[in-house]
């Protein structure tokens, strides 16, 4: 009897917990949604302003993914497959935008990249100037947002079955044969799932934006500038905006769940990941 | 076990929510003053020693923290729109007085890389310009100056909108402004005469908008409705006293009643 009840305490509590996490998650989502009346939110989604910060975010956050890939995927081959001297440094390095303050990261970026910068001497000469373009809003997206894709494609490929790679090398396949037509296909899941995590991170991209690029309608303010700027002159409008990046946002996390679920199902009987 | 987590949740979700981290602890006196951007050196001097608690921000955003419940007993705005959006919301606890005055300047990092010399050359194309949002206080005063100028004789036909078209950054306080500047990101930027501290005035140079084109952007400031009146009221007769007269004009502003 008495072990009955206690059996009952944990799943109760948890109950309980889980509740109280739904109420505090959901709520500031149903605020929102409440707010605007559904003609209202479609009439202000004809407003210039939002159009611009919208057609700016998509073009912006879909070129930063790109970057990110390009640059990432061989980054994240190395890590899942190769051992070497600062291996941990490394990826120390590819965590680090992940936990740092984004206006941190502004600074960093500005003090780097901006025409006073370590960097910013040379991309003068080359007649660039990144601060205050649509390319500094990229720079700072791909910057936070690059660690998201390298993550989840590394350990994609590092839960490929070994016995797929052996096989591969018993037939003579160069490592980047190996890597195109054995190991991406396997990964495929991850890498989609990585590739829209870091797309939706860096769709909300603000600290680093503000303080790198500036705020700038149609040149740097993007959704999530713009939601903050209407917020001191026009609450409804900001709200609006709030609504859109929510419903985008949600949208994403879907996708990832339909079109990923899981990881392939040849992958599934493999070994823990090597490392 | 349970019981222990419960209670210690408790009470820390009391510590928190205690206005700006145990406010309730501190010794009687203390206020909390909501200040323009603009003025955090001046207000800085003027309390020190003084159980005083700032939030320096744009006056904008200052005005809205009001609006959505934050503690303070003394606002003081850098424009009189945010003044009456507090007034209209019934937010302030008694009459607001204009206790100052500031004029914009254009400033331009030492090294120049813009190359401008005159208020004419903001108009060149390729001059990368910061102001504040036109919902800032000093975003609204420079677009009225930069209208002004463009009526003044021997500047160049369409120089507002030119201007204008040469902002590559509307930034969210002045401080903002100053500091893209400063780094030598920006070519130029508008910000009040007393943002050019000590501090920075070694990364700048200031060009003075001629009398006739500039503004002449007011301060007011008032007790906030439920504020600890007795020591607001008294901050609030400082600032408008002779001391505070002394003080804000050290800091490069024009005290009320002072001709400009």
């Amino acid at each position: 009897m008495k072990s009955a009840r206690r059996d009952r305490i944990g799943p109760v509590a948890a109950a309980v917990a889980a509740g109280t996490l739904v109420a505090f998650l959901g709520l500031p989502i149903a605020a929102l949604v409440i707010r605007v009346p559904p003609g209202d939110l479609l009439r202000r989604l004809a407003d210039p302003v939002l159009l611009d910060a919208l057609r700016l975010s998509l073009l912006t956050s879909i070129a930063a993914t790109a970057v990110v890939a390009v640059l990432g995927l061989p980054v994240a081959w190395l890590l899942a497959t190769r051992d070497f001297p600062g291996k941990r440094l490394l990826e120390v390095l590819i965590d680090l935008p992940m936990v740092l303050p984004p206006t941190v990261a502004g600074v960093g970026l500005l003090m780097a990249f901006g025409r006073n910068g370590l960097a910013g001497g040379a991309l003068g000469t080359m007649g660039l100037s990144i601060p205050f373009t649509t390319l500094a809003v990229v720079v700072a997206q791909v910057f936070v947002a690059a660690p998201f894709f390298i993550s989840a494609t590394r350990a994609g490929l590092s839960e490929v079955d070994p016995r797929y790679l052996d096989a591969a090398a018993t037939l003579r396949a160069s490592p980047t044969r190996t890597l195109l037509r054995v190991m991406l296909p396997l990964a495929l899941p991850s890498l989609v799932a990585g590739a829209a995590m870091t797309w939706a991170r860096a769709l909300g991209e603000f600290g680093a934006t503000i303080t790198f690029a500036g705020n700038m309608p149609g040149v740097t303010q993007t959704m999530p500038l713009a939601v903050y700027i209407a917020l001191q002159s026009d609450l409804d409008a900001s709200v609006a905006m709030s609504v859109l990046l929510l419903a985008l946002s949600l949208g994403v996390l879907f996708a990832i769940r339909i079109a990923a679920p899981g990881v392939s199902p040849l992958s599934r009987r493999a070994r823990p990941a090597r490392s | 076990m349970t019981r222990l987590g419960t209670v210690s949740l408790f009470v820390l979700c009391t510590l928190l929510a205690s206005p700006a981290g145990g406010q309730d602890a501190a010794p009687p006196g203390r206020i909390t003053v909501f200040a323009a951007a603009s003025l955090s050196d001046a207000f800085r001097e003027l309390a020190q020693g003084e159980p005083v608690r700032f939030n320096f921000a744009g006056s904008q955003q200052l005005a809205l923290q009001l609006e959505q419940g934050a503690r303070a007993d003394v606002f003081a705005s850098s424009d009189q729109r945010w003044m009456d959006y507090v007034l209209e919301k019934k937010l302030a606890g008694g009459e607001p007085r204009v206790f100052a005055h500031n004029v914009l300047v254009v400033i331009v990092p030492k090294t120049n890389p813009g190359r401008i010399h005159r208020l004419e050359d903001l108009a060149k194309r390729g001059v990368k310009l910061v102001v504040g949002a036109e919902a800032v206080p000093v975003g609204k005063y420079t677009r009225e100056a930069i209208e002004n100028l463009a009526n003044q004789p021997g500047f160049p036909l369409e120089y507002s909108s030119k201007v204008l078209g040469n902002v590559v950054s509307q930034e969210e306080n002045v401080k903002s402004v100053v500091a893209k500047v400063q780094l030598g990101e920006a070519d130029a930027g508008f910000v009040y005469w007393s943002d050019v501290t000590r501090e920075v005035s070694r990364y700048l140079t200031v060009l003075e908008i001629p009398k006739d084109a500039n503004v002449l952007a007011s301060y007011p400031i008032v007790v906030v409705a439920g504020g600890d009146t007795a020591a607001a009221r008294s901050f609030v007769d400082r600032v408008t006293g002779a001391e505070g007269k002394r003080v804000l004009a050290k800091h490069g502003l024009i005290p009320a009643g002072s001709t400009p």
